[in-house]
């Protein structure tokens, strides 16, 4: 390891500067009960997200400046949790690492992160249903901005579940913002506890992982260096499964446990259900957290991973093939929507998808590459929706805008700009990702991978339609808008509009950093094979074999992306602008399709019916009213005291004579008592 | 010089005349006199171990001389004002109310 170098106590603050905005406001909310002027609000917190970007930046350049096989940066603070002795000490420390990989993931964060803090000052000032929910607001911000950059410093895998679990909690509270609104709360409670599933099965892998270096005798330290380098003592270990009789590889095993709790924070099948209704949070809070951050970081930790995976081939292939299932069904799911959020948090799901695909097949670079795109376009899409909520006095439903591009004309643009990226278009950034995890898929040895490759490409095209789709129907064709509200549409402000703009430009050239080399490879070194990213990563990532690919059969599928992109495109534009009447023949002619796909398949449904009802009654009916109220209550502390009143009145309170003498007696006898067992 | 004996022996039949005294007497003030005298039995018994062993517990750290007993036997005079003086005081109270100083006349805190 490195030591000694000026980025390292460094790192600490980048977490930190957040942590004690936070605090702040919460002590100005909590403590101080007076409300802040709004200035000093707005100071604290985009100044705790500047100044985290900008220590980002220093430390990002301080890591470059390394040997490529040396980048890492590490700021150990102080001993967190120090148990057991000898092989079997749980030791994990407060420590942050910066490498490649999560130095990437801090300029995301922080970066759109910061962005999305100015945004959210002129989005937030619109609310004036609580006087301190403006603080309140950016206190949560705040916090989720710590825990999301705990999460990818992260030395240890303890750590790294100390900042997962902190932003599933500040993505609870920011979901149920306006809590006033059942619904609302109701949201945020399901998006928590499906992240509960999730992280139990994360958990479970973290136990696993521990108890195999116990077992087998290797320090079992839960740092990722540590991890790492013993790995290979436990790769051979094989589990027995019960009730079937086979084994599995333990680095499945663990593999598949790690991929749940990922399944759970990046919304994937079957626990993708919680992300839909986490639109009921404010836009910027969508943006920053259910699309740009918080929702990747099952992904980050499947690529942290990486070494694991790489030798679990089971565990990929369920990694993989979740992803495309869930890529396919979320695409399909947001062609029906009409709600301009839910369509957005529906192609999140399936762009997640994407990652987990490309993470499944070795591709963690692409898996990467993806993340960080989609951070930029997504966080833009989701951004200008919230613009366009803003114009329309918060109306939600895309059947009621229409031809809202002469209204809001910068919108659209900035809007536009992100569709075109996740469409797909060159030179665009979507593009570049999207073909890399295709390619990626395509060379695969994952079981199937020519239909992994099929669905990413088909999803490609579900994914232009719906885009152009919410795209036309939002700012194209005639306008629907209500005529009472027509006349007061108008564009938001700068502090809106302007990070737009920074995150439209993102979304565009944000491509750049990956451009495979049969495009010339710029931003490409002399004699290196992959694009910059890729070597950028390269020393923490094992990348599967090298694409044994003609360049021939790359344009080929480079061509066959963007002409499938270009249909539905096209596609859309015919249905929507075009011949609007043929969509809503569709509609008509096909109820039973419709309905199932507006309905999202029922899964909601479903799970209510097969999981949800059973458990409130399980609970309701067995565990409250049978063992919290009957056995608990009645039999053990209830009961306790009974039994104990009984002996008493009935028995010993005779010992009670009221008789100096007697009393004197049983003292002397009680003392000899305890002599005599003392002496003897 | 009394041997150490001597001082135990004399401490434990104090104590026990003090103990049968206290069991067997109703009288309130020959009690009270009874556990003083269990006390000073004990006091006896601090006094003469502490002149066989002047430096208190072996290999405690500090003074060649620790007087240990002798200041616990000081201590022990003091609570015993202390306890005579509520006693006393019961007593007195018990006196007025009742016109007795028997125990068995006060049995009313009982079930």
């Amino acid at each position: 390891m490195v030591s000694g170098t000026d980025g390292e106590t460094l790192l600490r603050w980048i977490p930190l500067v957040p942590l004690l905005a936070a605090l702040l406001h919460g002590v100005m909310i909590g403590v101080v009960r007076r409300s802040t002027p709004r200035w000093a609000v707005i100071a604290i917190s985009c100044g705790a997200a500047l100044l985290s970007f900008v220590f980002s930046c220093v430390a990002f350049f301080h890591l470059v400046q390394l040997p490529p096989e040396g980048r890492v940066l590490l700021d150990s603070i102080y001993t967190w949790i120090g148990a057991g002795i000898g092989d079997t000490r749980l030791a994990a420390e407060v420590a942050f690492r910066l490498d490649p990989l999560s130095a990437v993931m801090i300029l995301v964060v922080t970066g759109v992160g910061f962005l999305i803090h100015v945004y959210s000052v002129g989005y937030m000032d619109d609310d004036h249903r609580d006087d301190r929910g403006f603080q309140r607001f950016f206190c949560y911000l705040n916090l989720f901005t710590f825990s999301m950059l705990v999460l990818v410093l992260a030395d240890n895998l303890v750590l790294l579940f100390l900042g997962w679990e902190g932003v599933g909690l500040c993505s609870y509270l920011l979901i149920g913002f306006w809590y006033s609104d059942r619904f609302n709360a109701y949201c945020g409670s399901k998006a928590f506890i499906v992240n509960r599933i999730g992280d139990f099965g994360f958990l479970i892998g973290i136990f696993l992982i521990f108890k195999a270096f116990v077992d087998v005798g290797v320090p079992a330290s839960l740092a990722f260096a540590d991890i790492r380098q013993n790995f290979e003592s436990i790769s051979g270990l094989s589990v027995a499964v019960p009730f079937w009789g086979a084994s599995m590889r333990l680095v499945d095993l663990i593999g598949l446990c790690l991929f749940v709790g990922a399944c759970g924070k990046s919304a994937q099948i079957p626990l993708y259900v919680w992300l839909p209704d986490a639109m009921a949070g404010p836009t910027p809070v969508s943006a920053l957290i259910h699309a740009a951050t918080m929702v990747t970081a099952g992904v980050y930790m499947v690529c942290r991973m990486s070494f694991l995976f790489a030798a679990a081939p089971v565990a990929s292939a369920v990694v993989a093939w979740t992803g495309a299932i869930t890529a396919l069904l979320a695409a399909t799911i947001a062609i029906t929507q009409t709600d301009i959020k839910k369509v957005l948090a529906y192609s999140t799901v399936s762009q997640l998808g994407y990652m987990f695909i490309a993470a499944g097949c070795g591709g963690y670079t692409g898996a990467i590459f993806h993340l960080v795109t989609h951070a930029f376009f997504k966080a833009l899409l989701f951004l200008g929706a919230g613009s366009v909520i803003l114009a329309m006095h918060h109306e939600q439903d895309i059947g009621k805008m229409g031809g809202l591009r002469r209204k809001i004309p910068q919108t659209t643009l900035v809007f536009g700009a992100g569709v075109v990226a996740i469409s797909g278009f060159p030179p665009f950034s979507g593009f570049f990702s999207k073909d890399e995890i295709l390619v990626t898929a395509y060379t695969a040895h994952v079981p199937g991978h020519l239909w992994l490759y099929a669905i990413g490409l088909f999803t490609a095209g579900i994914t232009a339609f719906y885009m152009w789709r919410l795209f036309f129907l939002t700012f194209w064709g005639e306008s629907r808008v209500p005529a009472e509200l027509r006349e007061r549409i108008r564009e938001p402000s700068g502090v809106i509009v302007n990070p737009l703009w920074v995150l439209a430009v993102l979304a565009l050239v944000g491509g750049l950093i990956g451009i495979p080399q049969i495009y010339g490879g710029w931003f490409v070194g002399p004699d290196q094979a992959s694009h910059s990213l890729n070597n950028f990563l390269a020393p923490l990532l094992p990348e599967a074999e090298p694409h044994l690919l003609e360049h021939s059969t790359e344009w080929l599928m480079a061509f066959a992306a963007v002409g499938i992109a270009a249909l539905g495109q096209l596609a859309a534009y015919v249905l929507y602008v075009r011949r609007p009447r043929v969509s809503r023949w569709l509609a008509a002619n096909l109820p039973t399709y419709h309905r199932l796909v507006t309905r999202k398949f029922y899964v909601d449904e479903i799970y209510d019916r097969l999981i949800v009802r059973p458990l409130v009654h399980l609970s309701d009916a067995v565990l409250f009213r049978r063992v919290d109220a009957g056995l608990i209550d009645g039999l053990a502390v209830n009961g306790t005291a009974r039994g104990v009143r009984a002996i008493a009145a009935n028995g010993l309170k005779y010992l009670q004579s009221g008789l100096t003498q007697g009393y004197v007696f049983m003292m002397i006898v009680g003392t000899l008592a305890i002599l005599g067992y003392m002496l003897g | 010089m009394v041997p150490l004996e001597h001082v135990i022996g004399l401490s434990a039949i104090l104590f026990t005349l003090g103990v049968i005294g206290v069991a067997i007497r109703r009288n309130l003030i020959v009690m009270l006199m009874s556990i003083e005298l269990m006390l000073n039995a004990v006091n006896l018994a601090f006094v003469g171990f502490n002149r066989v062993w002047p430096e208190g517990p072996a290999g405690a750290a500090g003074a060649e001389r620790a007087l240990d007993g002798q200041i616990f036997v000081l201590m022990v005079i003091t609570v015993a004002a202390a306890e005579v003086a509520v006693g006393l005081g019961i007593l007195i109270s018990m006196f007025r109310n009742r016109d007795s100083v028997n125990v068995d006349d006060v049995s009313l805190l009982k079930w």
